[in-house]
């Protein structure tokens, strides 16, 4: 047997070249300073592989119009997308790119298989392609609030079934073999088992967990694309496809730190089914503040920590945040950004919204560096944010989300919270911040709320 | 079965090997990171164009695996650009 069939040695230097550098550009895709370069790099390995792979295609004509159609759409929804929309836009990329190695698999369940280990292969490949397509669309949907099928609903319910009776016809078919084909089109359930299995892998899943879906399916189009390339037999796949993997479980596993759960519990348990604690229902009463006594308390102040989450991202306050952040600045106070790793719908999503509102990245700080300096904040300024700035997780054994890391905002000197009323979080557990002695809620719409006090600044 | 082993031990040490390089990645750059990654899983477009397309089913398949690959190329680098390049140092 020839090394590799199909492929010409040239092609294949070419490939471990390539491969060589989408390895140099995820790496320097990880540091600030490089990252613009890695992803350049990662995009000349693209190119190079592709351009090499062209030399002996079969249907020239055929190919050019696809990849005509693809850069023209993939192009058109990459430059007209609105930052605020990068979540949803990422998880419909990633689903493409699944789909893309659910035909593969498909195409090459109709050539001749040669022996067993490839037909299994092309079963998964076919399985993860296809969840990591249907997932990312109802992640799509769920993100651009599209889709709205609660947890509870009977729908949810049928295609949680689904999603199990999938796994297990998975398995069912990797074992079946030359010697055991039934007489029904059993690929073609496959095919169709995936595909609503996939819906029923996302879509009992909550908002706030979505970072780590959005993760975990971007490492499953990478493993797919492995696979795929276990498949054809071709090395710059199995590397970029690793590669991908890779990236995508160690954002699923911060994700699933930051909120001290293990990935399983995120996937198929849940906030819900953690008993709903009781001992939380605090009766204290919360001090509201209005714009104007705001402002004064933050014109005195020496520091001033900003933590933002999802609400900020819904009420689009990012630009009046920075501009108030500026105003603060040249009125002789610090201004720090105090980012949860989970605050928001994707990984980093908090960091993205503020970079594109000028915000430079060097002033925006991590949980773990900001909390040992808490004391020393005057005014903490909670914009949208809940379960990330709950002092339940340090100092209620009983909570549901006891032990996850927090920004300890409840140590600063003052703390304000801009909510639009006292509904809780995501996880649904009542926030004890907001009876706290330094605490002033300043209730109404954030971006108003700030633009208020800018204003103020302004005169 | 040889080329599979090795092939497969290709894939596990480049798994160690990512794991390895993005471990200690700055949560500033969580989102292009994943971006930047999902741009990279468009390698399956490589894949999409070795298929072969004896029969009609497969000319098709081939097709929509090439559109949908490219459509992950193009928009994955073209976003993951445009939002590194929104971030700026003071």
């Amino acid at each position: 047997m020839s090394f590799i069939d199909n492929i010409s040695s040239f092609q294949n230097i070419i490939y471990i070249f390539s491969s060589i550098l989408f390895i140099s550009g995820i790496k320097m895709l990880g540091k600030e300073e490089t990252a613009v370069r890695g992803n350049f790099l990662s995009a000349l390995a693209m190119l190079i592989a592709v351009s090499v792979t062209l030399i002996n295609i079969f249907n020239p004509l055929l190919i050019i119009m696809g990849i005509s159609i693809g850069a023209v759409v993939g192009s058109l929804i990459a430059l007209k997308v609105k930052m605020t929309s990068i979540p949803e836009m990422v998880a419909l990329f990633n689903g493409f790119g699944g789909l893309a190695t659910f035909f593969i698999a498909w195409s090459e369940f109709n050539s001749s298989i040669d022996n067993s280990f490839q037909y299994i292969l092309i079963m998964l490949t076919v399985y993860i392609g296809g969840v990591t397509f249907s997932g990312s669309i109802v992640a799509y949907g769920k993100l651009s609030e599209r889709l709205k099928i609660a947890k509870t609903s009977i729908i949810t319910k049928l295609f949680t079934t689904i999603f199990y009776i999938s796994l297990v016809y998975l398995l069912y078919t990797a074992a079946l073999t030359e010697i055991f084909i039934p007489t029904f089109d059993f690929f073609t359930l496959l095919l169709v088992l995936a595909l609503l299995g996939g819906v029923g892998f996302v879509l009992p899943i909550g908002g706030g967990d979505m970072p780590v879906v959005i993760s975990l399916l971007n490492s499953f189009s990478g493993i797919a694309a492995a696979f795929a390339g276990l498949l054809l037999l071709n090395n710059v796949l199995i590397v970029a496809g690793s590669l991908v993997g890779a990236s995508g479980l160690i954002l699923t596993i911060i994700m699933a730190k930051a909120m001290n759960r293990s990935i399983g519990n995120i996937l198929f348990v849940g906030y819900a089914a953690s008993s709903p604690s009781s001992k939380s229902e605090e009766t204290g009463e919360v001090k509201p503040i209005n714009v104007s006594d705001a402002y004064l308390i933050l014109e005195n102040a020496n520091s001033v920590l900003v933590i933002p989450g999802y609400g900020m991202a819904v009420a689009q306050a990012q630009h009046v945040v920075r501009e108030l952040g500026e105003l603060l600045e040249s009125n002789g106070t610090e201004v720090k950004y105090g980012i949860h790793p989970v605050a928001g719908r994707m990984p980093g999503h908090m960091n993205v919204l503020l970079a594109e509102a000028n915000v430079p990245y060097d002033v925006l700080v991590e949980p773990e560096d900001v909390n040992p300096m808490m004391d020393t904040v005057d005014v903490a300024v909670v914009i949208g944010a809940n379960d990330v700035v709950n002092p339940s997780a340090t100092e209620e054994p009983g909570s549901p989300i006891y032990g996850m890391p927090i920004i300890e905002a409840h140590n600063a000197r003052t703390v304000f919270v801009l909510k639009r009323s006292m509904s809780s979080g995501f996880a649904g557990v009542q926030n004890p911040l907001f009876f706290k002695e330094n605490t002033r809620m300043l209730f109404g719409d954030a971006k108003d709320s700030i633009g208020g006090l800018v204003s103020e600044f302004k005169e | 079965m040889e080329t599979y082993i090795l092939l497969g031990f290709v894939l596990i040490l480049s798994i160690y090997l990512g794991l390895e390089l993005i471990s200690k990645v700055p949560s500033t750059l969580h989102t292009p990171l994943m971006s930047g990654a999902n741009a990279i899983s468009g390698i399956a477009l490589v894949g999409a164009l070795s298929l072969g397309s004896d029969t009609q089913l497969q000319e098709i398949l081939a097709f929509l695996a090439v559109t949908f690959a490219s459509i992950n190329v193009f928009g994955g680098y073209l976003v993951t650009n445009r939002m590194l390049r929104m971030f700026k140092k003071k």
